[in-house]
């Protein structure tokens, strides 16, 4: 359990009247719902098994202030598009920018909203949605992100449709400072109906320096028979606080293919929570991440085989440099009935430095016997033969270093199935490493 | 005993496919009010005739147990122990302690003799002459709360090995109990040692001095007899500078309906270039099928591999108790010290086991292996849970897990729970884990050669485990693979 805190929350002061959607009845019984169970809860400390190697200790000094009125002004090239003709939703700030952002062209049956626009135009849809696959209940960080739902996200595909570019939900971060630091709670509600299929790219970018957090809760929902293709790129500043939450609820045949690439963030953590509601699911849940400096990436996964005939993959591996810490918690729940489930789970970590950390928690939970379940987990340092095999060849060590980590993150990256998206962040991880 | 009696026997046991262990000896005891309090730890440590030191050592344990609460973390479910609803000391009545095993009452012999542990000094297990020159096993036999006889004393005395109960100890080498006693396990550190510390009666003792390679194993055979009674023994063994012992432990008890609680410490020291090989052979009564009775085994098992070049190598096989809760680790602190964990746990109808191993690198080059075994049947729950930990200064350092589980039946769980910690680039970890159930192929290849279903499961089953099996001594080897068997009767067909 976490401590209780009765202290106030150490966020902004909750503008009820600002906030969009103010007008209903629900939302606001949501939010204070939210809020309560926040206040009661607490942020979570190491004293919570879950929570047992990433503590939030540095966000409880900070004091957050509300985001500016006005928003800043920014450039629209400068924002990395993944492919020149996807659809594109941009958030500034945790607020949505119509004027940065591009849906022409969309196929029939599907909605792409912002939250506060779908709030104004279809809160019936959004009800329907809203909280419904991610419950809060002792989790500290959805009941704040219910707490100050202000802006997100809205996409819902029809019965079959496909949509053929891919979708670009981009949160960029321009303000906040150490004096005054700026949080957001985006919460995006994303629904595949029965054989839908979408590629959904997140992009969160911000700059060194700009101290802010981004509490990010996803809701997907993909319906039998369904495709979505779920991709992420955490870019933040490394002054920056990035705590994601992804709830998905798959139905019979569907598949999930999913990528998170941790770069960003002076704190990140991605818990992403799997449900497979039916039998026939593909579920890919992968990652990687390259930290250095004292970033701390935490990637907590939950995959829970609750029927049938289901396969889930998930492959982790990333590079640790300077006082860096990662952490990898990743488990599969095998239920009684889900027998002939095939689960595979890797984790392999790369410790570049004498002060870097891994801690890995592979869990295996199961309750049927005709499955096929295994995991494996390394860590370590660079292959001393590997480097000699270059260093042979006339590469300085350096150079051999560079090469072998840089040959690492790509084939960890190799589990990106959509090929603009696997190119594009091959070219991050690229210009990250290089930057260091 | 010839091929064919053995199989003959074994075919039995497997027919059978009762607790064979499950008799109670009726034998006149001694027991200490029921209940724990101050008084009691006073009683037991007046009865032992115990230095100040120790009683006190004692109290602070107890005294802090009362602040403590019980671990729920572990993934075992049960009512909640009363701790005040037994019996904390247990002792065969003598009217004086015996001198030698003559003096030993006959019905305490007949009781091991039935176990298949005589303690008599001669060559105990057919088939082993030519093992070595002294093809034998020193036993140090604990019956409820107190040791009852310890053989080849003598010949282990000429080498300057020191093996008989705790309680001897503390009455003859008072300063080296004293200089180690609660150093691995201190009395705060967890609930069950912390109780164990208080309210412990008897264990073992083993002291190999420098150099010296321990000429025979050592080995102490655990009864559990009275009725309502917990077991709370303490076992402390040091291998000094380059010394090397074996020693096995073995545990039995009656079968009842009520649940019996055994919170045992063991405590392990190896010194520069020593190494202790420690196996068990876990049969406490697990209950019945319906979970009915059972021990409720929560053992804290600690090595501190102290000493350069130190080697410490856990062996388990782990088929008896209700619930198992125990954690046999290594403090890997030598530099270039080993540490090994070879663990089998079998779980059928409704037992539960929740077991593991800590590797704990400190010193330079430490490395480490865990292989571990689990089978699960019936509506069992068995979950391995370890921890691998490299220090900063744990320079490479070195680990291999590997953790097998197998599942027979589809009531049935098997959980994996590992962390794996490093905080030094040098050092390289591995760790696999696979979950599988016996394949209908396998089956169908033994079953087409003849093979009784049972049979053929217990074969596969000994197949899974062998990697384990083979690391223990060999006569705990062919009783372990019976064990193996037995424990899976009924949970095919």
């Amino acid at each position: 359990m976490t401590t209780t805190t009765a202290s106030p929350l150490p966020f902004a002061p909750f503008q009820q009247a600002a906030l969009p959607g103010a007008d209903l009845p629900w939302l606001a019984d949501l939010r204070r719902a939210g809020r309560d169970r926040f206040a009661a809860l607490g942020l979570p400390t190491p004293r919570n098994e879950a929570w047992k190697f990433t503590t939030l200790r540095p966000l409880e000094k900070l004091s957050f202030a509300p985001v500016p009125a006005d928003a800043p002004a920014v450039p629209v090239d400068a924002i990395p598009a993944v492919a020149a003709d996807s659809h594109r939703l941009v958030f500034v700030d945790g607020r949505f920018r119509p004027d940065l952002s591009r849906r022409q062209g969309l196929p029939a049956g599907v909605t792409l909203l912002s939250l506060g626009e779908a709030l104004s135009t279809v809160p019936a849809q959004v009800e329907a949605m809203l909280g419904r696959t991610a419950a809060v209940d002792g989790h500290a960080l959805l009941a704040l992100n219910a707490a100050y739902l202000a802006d997100g996200v809205l996409l819902h595909v029809a019965k079959g449709v496909t949509v053929d570019r891919p979708i670009e939900l981009v949160f960029l971060a321009a303000g906040g400072s150490a004096d005054a630091p700026l949080a957001w709670h985006p919460r995006l509600l994303l629904a595949l109906e029965d054989n839908a299929e979408a590629t959904l790219v997140e992009q969160h970018l911000g700059r060194d320096g700009a101290v802010y957090l981004s509490n990010v809760a996803a809701e997907v929902v993909a319906g039998p028979g369904a495709r979505l293709h779920h991709y992420k790129l955490q870019e933040e500043g490394r002054d920056a606080f990035h705590l994601a939450t992804l709830t998905t609820r798959l139905g019979r045949d569907a598949t999930y293919d999913s990528f998170v690439l941790n770069l960003g963030a002076r704190l990140a953590r991605h818990e992403a929570r799997s449900l497979l509601d039916g039998t026939g699911i593909t579920c890919r849940v992968s990652g990687a991440y390259a930290i250095a400096g004292s970033q701390h990436s935490d990637i907590t996964t939950l995959i829970d085989h609750a029927h049938p005939h289901c396969t889930s993959r998930e492959v982790v591996k990333g590079v640790i440099g300077g006082q860096g810490r990662a952490v990898f918690q990743g488990k599969i729940i095998v239920r009684p009935d889900a027998q002939k489930t095939d689960g595979y789970q890797l984790n392999r970590a790369l410790l570049l430095s004498d002060t870097a950390e891994i801690d890995s928690k592979p869990e295996l939970e199961i309750y049927a016997d005709d499955v096929k379940c295994s995991h494996g987990a390394t860590a370590g340092e660079l292959d001393d033969d590997q480097l000699f095999y270059l260093r042979a060849r006339g590469l300085p060590l350096e150079q051999a270093r560079a090469l072998l980590v840089a040959a690492f993150l790509d084939e960890a990256v190799d589990e990106v199935v959509s090929e603009p998206v696997r190119e594009h962040f091959r070219s991050r991880i690229h210009a990250v490493l290089e930057r260091r | 005993m010839a091929a064919t009696e053995q199989t003959i026997d074994q075919v039995r046991e497997l027919t059978e496919g009762k607790y064979k262990y499950g008799f109670f000896t009726d034998i006149e005891s001694e027991m200490a009010p029921k209940g724990l309090s101050e008084d009691i730890v006073r009683f037991i440590s007046a009865k032992k005739g115990e230095p100040d030191w120790l009683l006190d050592w004692r109290l602070r344990a107890y005294r802090h147990w009362l602040t403590m609460a019980e671990p729920d973390w572990g993934k075992l479910h049960y009512p909640p122990i009363d701790y005040q609803d037994a019996y904390y000391y247990a002792a065969p009545k003598v009217k004086e302690k015996p001198k030698s095993l003559d003096e030993v009452d006959p019905e305490l012999l007949k009781t091991y003799e039935k176990l298949g542990i005589p303690l008599k000094e001669q060559a105990i297990l057919a088939g082993v002459e030519g093992a070595g020159d002294m093809p034998a096993v020193a036993v140090d036999a604990v019956f409820d709360s107190v040791s009852v006889a310890t053989t080849f004393k003598k010949k282990l005395e000429e080498k300057g090995i020191i093996f008989c109960s705790i309680s001897e100890a503390i009455q003859t080498h008072p300063e080296l109990v004293r200089q180690y006693l609660g150093t691995v396990v201190p009395y705060s550190d967890n609930y069950f040692a912390t109780l164990n510390s208080a309210v412990f009666t008897d264990g073992s003792f083993v002291y190999i001095p420098k150099g010296v390679r321990c000429p025979m194993e050592l080995s102490t055979y655990f009864r559990i007899n009275a009725k309502n009674t917990g077991q709370f023994e303490r076992t402390l063994i040091i291998a000094d500078e380059g010394s090397y012992v074996s020693y096995l432990e073995g545990c039995t008890a009656p079968q009842r309906d009520e649940n019996q609680l055994h919170a045992a410490v063991v405590e392990l020291v190896a010194l520069n270039d020593a190494t202790i090989k420690y196996s068990t052979v876990q049969n406490w009564y697990p209950g019945d099928e319906n979970g009915k009775g059972g021990i409720y085994n929560f053992v804290t098992k600690r090595a501190a591999c102290r000493g350069k070049n130190s080697k410490v190598s856990w062996t388990q096989v782990e088929t008896g108790s209700a619930i198992t809760w125990k954690y046999p680790s290594c403090i890997l602190q030598g530099d270039n010290s080993v540490g090994e964990f070879y663990s089998v746990a079998i779980t059928n109808n409704m037992q539960q086991a929740d077991t593991g191993t800590k590797m704990i690198h400190i010193g330079k080059n430490t490395r480490s292996t865990i292989v571990s075994k689990g089978i699960s049947a019936g509506k069992a729950q068995n979950t391995y849970r370890g921890l691998v930990r490299i220090l900063p200064k744990a320079e490479g350092a070195r680990n291999y897990t590997q953790c097998d589980s197998l599942l027979i039946g589809d009531k049935c769980g098997a959980h994996t729970v590992p962390y794996i910690e490093s905080k030094n680039r040098s050092a390289r970890i591995e760790h696999e884990a696979t979950t599988a159930k016996i394949s209908e192929d396998q089956l169908f290849y033994c079953r087409q050669r003849g093979l009784a279903e049972e049979d053929a499961v217990s074969l596969i089953v000994n197949g899974f485990c062998k990697e384990v099996l083979k690391e223990l001594p060999m006569e705990f080897a062919v009783e372990a693979q019976k064990l193996v068997a037995i424990s899976l009767e009924g949970s095919v067909g």
